[in-house]
């Protein structure tokens, strides 16, 4: 039996005096690529920052079987300030920073790691340019390229497909597919229709989680497990549209 | 009119001096306040300070040493409470603000006769630092320049997305209150050649002149240092000339290069 890289007992996370996990369990196993989706509010943003470390458990355990550093992560776009001095070169840079390090000047390797992760996302034309000059696809890219350029073991984004056009999206994820063949890859998203060809098991979370180990759901096993999100028609991939329904 | 006769002059080579010294502190630490939207909370460390002068008035030791001390403690206190969410930060900036300023006219109000130099820490007199402000500012200049030097990326990085920062393992608490402490004793500091009332804008006037050509964080620091430098060396010579107090004249200047980049900027590139 292997190892999880990260292992969730039962937890309950209380953020802002507030439950907002309850007696969660998940296992992430390397190569996993899973789907966190649920309801706004539901405690999506809260299971990730559990897992980075942002917020304890005041229950049950989170084990982690690897280095923090060898997370890398992308947070949601209105997180930080558009208008900060800084170019996208810099942003990305900052992905290798680690720990409390006095440095000066630029060393060959970091240069050049800095250099494939601009190719990798498609970059390279805007290096230097600053970051609030960026489209919003632009700069997710570069909060894409942050994540990645430390050569993560696992990969977790919080819904890196808002203010996004379309044609990035689905260059968005065809990446992704390509980064899981190595990394292992948790997804935030409200959409469900569009990372389900992608992804390989979802995981429910509405106060409480509901793995689910396929990418497939229906609308009946939502309804079971109580996350009610918009199914929009989408893809080649077998899943119905869900009707207008309240959740009770 | 001879300006080279001017800089024979013991004080003014004194408060070119001291321009030059407030005009590298202000010019590194302004990028940092403007960039992290830090200039409100700097005005409340600034005001809270006065509560300092007076209680050194009162209580008769030097009321720059009690301005230090007491813009430190508003420092720390506003970061502290503001981290553990007691109260909203704009409300405890307020609030230390006022009270700073309320201590401060208390106490002047209560010293035994009459307080001389309060309007120079209310408006800043660069023509009477003494050596000893020369000295202090001069090791508070090399600390900020050796702190940014060494501890820069971690610095930017912390500055602008510290969920980030604390992810990739960066000590975010300890440079959040080193630089806040920084923050205070730059302001503290510059009292002496700008004023309670006035320093802000010695923080923010040079930066966003910068900000108006580039948006990188090394250059708008070094920028800032370079205007803050000639639009108090500006102001300085015009105060002379013109016989009007020199802190205001600093000020006055530095506008009207904003002003005037601020057109140079619309006739070069439109808008």
């Amino acid at each position: 039996m292997k190892t999880p890289l990260i292992e969730i007992k039962n937890m309950d996370v209380v953020y802002q005096k507030e439950l907002v996990l309850s007696n969660v369990s998940l296992s992430v196993f390397e190569h996993d690529f899973i789907g966190i989706i649920g309801p706004n509010g539901g405690g999506k943003t809260s299971l990730i920052k559990a897992i980075l470390g942002l917020l304890k458990p005041v229950r049950g355990s989170i084990r982690h079987s690897l280095n923090k550093s060898e997370i890398g992560y992308l947070p949601q776009g209105n997180q930080v300030d558009e208008s900060f001095p800084i170019t996208v070169k810099e942003v990305i840079a900052s992905g290798l920073e680690h720990g409390f390090r006095i440095n000066l000047g630029t060393t060959r390797s970091r240069q050049h790691k800095v250099h494939k992760a601009l190719e990798t996302v498609g970059l390279e034309t805007l290096a230097s340019r600053p970051i609030g000059e960026l489209s919003g696809g632009e700069f997710q890219r570069t909060l894409l390229a942050r994540a990645i350029i430390s050569s993560p073991s696992l990969l977790v984004l919080d819904e890196p497909d808002t203010h996004v056009d379309n044609q990035f999206e689905t260059e968005l994820y065809a990446l992704l597919k390509e980064l899981n063949k190595s990394i292992t890859i948790l997804l935030v998203s409200h959409d469900i229709g569009i990372i389900s060809p992608y992804i390989k098991s979802i995981a429910c979370v509405n106060r409480n989680l509901y793995y689910h180990a396929s990418n497939e759901i229906s609308v009946e096993q939502l309804k079971v497990y109580n996350c009610p999100i918009e199914i929009i028609a989408h893809g080649p991939v077998p899943h119905r549209v869900i009707k207008e329904h309240i959740h009770e | 009119m001879d300006l080279l006769h001017l800089f024979k002059y013991d004080f003014f080579q004194h408060a070119v001096l001291a321009a030059l010294l407030m005009s590298i502190t202000c010019g590194i630490i302004g990028t940092y306040i403007v960039s992290r939207r830090m200039v409100f909370i700097s005005g409340g460390i600034t005001h809270a300070s006065f509560g300092g002068v007076g209680l050194g008035y009162y209580l008769g030791f030097p009321p720059l040493a009690g301005a230090a001390i007491v813009a430190v403690l508003a420092a720390l206190t506003t970061e502290n409470l503001t981290r553990r969410k007691v109260l909203r930060n704009d409300s405890i900036i307020a609030i230390l603000w006022s009270l700073g300023m309320a201590i401060g006219i208390i106490f002047v109000y209560l010293s035994p006769g009459y307080a001389p130099n309060l309007m120079s820490y209310l408006f800043g007199s660069i023509i009477t630092v003494t050596s000893t402000d020369l000295w202090l500012m001069l090791a508070l200049s090399i600390t900020v320049t050796v702190i940014f030097t060494l501890l820069y990326r971690p610095i930017l990085y912390v500055a602008f997305d510290e969920q980030f920062a604390r992810i990739r393992g960066i000590p975010v608490m300890f440079i959040n209150y080193l630089l806040i402490v920084l923050v205070a004793l730059t302001i503290v500091l510059s009292i002496r050649t700008a004023g309670i009332i006035l320093v802000l804008s010695v923080l923010t006037i040079p930066q966003n002149i910068n900000n108006l050509f580039t948006k990188r964080f090394s250059h708008i620091m070094i920028g800032s240092v370079v205007l803050g430098f000639i639009g108090s060396l500006l102001g300085l010579i015009l105060s002379y000339y013109l016989d009007i107090p020199s802190g205001a004249c600093i000020i006055f200047t530095l506008v009207v290069l904003y002003l005037v980049a601020q057109l140079i900027k619309v006739v070069n590139f439109g808008r």
